[in-house]
């Protein structure tokens, strides 16, 4: 792949799903794209770019260009990962919300580019644990990724050996796990709990509805400044005044928008600017527990 | 420095876990099986133990069973690394006071992984 292929690559790449490709990633493109060459008679992943490219000039190939997204698309993911996101849910973001909603007792949440889908079955682990506080309310967890196949996965929830292992607790596969043939069932109740759609970032979450709580981890550091800030603001705009954003730990909203602000001691978490939310009193981590909402 | 027994009758697989646990700054003791650990648990109680299923002369479960029953043997995070990946011994490992459980293969991402689970990152 010429340095010229790899920017005509990347150039359509941005346009059409926001993801931003670096020089270093030319490698990554090859290795990923040959697959995809070859499934459509292509004899290498150069000659799969110019023809889209070719394509895209003349109105485009959208069956081909969404398989190439998907396959640059990274699907990295695994059940808690970086964990403090998910105790802030158990201990910060649930606590508030339950207050704050003890009338309506509705909560919906978003699970934002959940690949595999181990992000939202981990919340709906810990919802459902938490059900002794949760017996009469109805929430609801939306999970979306732009690609069809890995929602296809997150969907069926089978994960391998590896992908049960890495950051799942045993006493939680044991718990909602059975084991079918070399794989591991999450099981019915949980994925009941989940309404997985394809969804891409850069339309915002507008046909989705009004959120929550919001899920959007390790996507935004694939993005430009100004597709994070267009995310953000979308996010922003369909979040409830008294919701919560979560941001994965590379992450910042710093110099990319002022439509929200960190609250106070929770590293990741972020409420609105104008909004209500508040850490309540002594919820671990809360600088001096007054619970505030601090500054970014 | 946190101490870890890694208790498992292949070599190589002592080898490699000692590898990916001395990068995370354990100190590591080893035994080649359930006999040998508990003779090195009544020397030092370790922090933590690695723990294969099927050895000679003592298996992990005997030996886990026999650990927990020992002045002081509550107190070490036992983590079995076994190749019996199926539910009925995950079930049996917890009854028995494991605190978690490996199947193998493993790699150093799930050992981390696991390790930090049970609070000894």
């Amino acid at each position: 792949m010429t340095p010229d292929d790899f920017q005509k690559l990347a150039t359509l790449l941005k346009s059409q799903s926001g993801l931003v490709l670096g020089p270093d990633k030319s490698y990554l493109a090859e290795s990923r794209l040959t697959p995809v060459a070859r499934n459509w008679g292509f004899p290498d992943a150069k000659a799969l770019i110019r023809a889209l490219v070719r394509r895209e000039g003349k109105g485009g190939d959208s069956k081909l260009l969404l398989e190439v997204v998907e396959a640059m698309t990274t699907n990295e993911s695994f059940f808690f990962r970086d964990q403090r996101p998910f105790d802030q849910l158990r201990d910060v973001i649930l606590p508030s919300l339950l207050t704050s909603r003890g009338t309506n007792k509705r909560l919906r949440i978003w699970s934002a580019a959940c690949s595999s889908g181990q992000e939202p079955y981990s919340i709906a682990m810990i919802l459902n644990d938490m059900q002794h506080k949760l017996r009469d309310w109805r929430i609801e967890i939306i999970a979306t990724d732009l690609s069809r196949p890995i929602l296809h996965r997150a969907t069926e929830g089978r994960y391998t050996q590896f992908e049960v292992q890495r950051g799942l607790p045993v006493t939680l596969l044991a718990k909602y796990f059975t084991q079918d043939g070399d794989q591991w069932r999450i099981s019915e109740q949980l994925r009941r709990m989940v309404t997985f759609k394809v969804h891409n970032l850069l339309d915002g979450p507008g046909t989705l509805g009004r959120f929550d709580i919001v899920y959007c981890r390790n996507v935004l550091i694939y993005f430009d400044q100004a597709t994070k800030g267009k995310v953000l603001e979308g996010i922003a705009a369909n979040l409830a005044d008294d919701g919560f954003l979560t941001l994965g730990g590379a992450e910042t909203v710093l110099g990319v928008t002022d439509k929200f602000k960190m609250v106070d001691g929770q590293r990741g978490l972020y409420a609105r600017a104008d909004g209500t939310a508040t850490a309540l009193k002594g919820a671990p981590g809360a600088a001096g527990q007054t619970g505030r909402v601090g500054a970014a | 420095m946190k101490c870890c027994l890694i208790v498992d009758d292949s070599k190589v697989v002592r080898m490699v876990a000692r590898k990916i646990l001395e990068a995370l700054q354990f100190e590591i003791l080893e035994a080649g099986d359930g006999q040998q650990a508990m003779q090195a648990c009544e020397q030092t109680m370790p922090d933590a133990i690695l723990l294969d299923w099927n050895m000679p002369v003592m298996n992990g479960i005997d030996f886990l069973r026999q650990l927990r029953q020992h002045a002081g043997g509550d107190r070490p995070v036992v983590i079995f690394c076994t190749t019996e990946n199926d539910m009925a011994h995950i079930q049996e490992a917890l009854g028995a006071g494991a605190n978690e459980y490996i199947m193998k293969p493993f790699d150093s991402d799930i050992l981390e992984s696991k390790f930090a689970q049970v609070g000894l990152l």
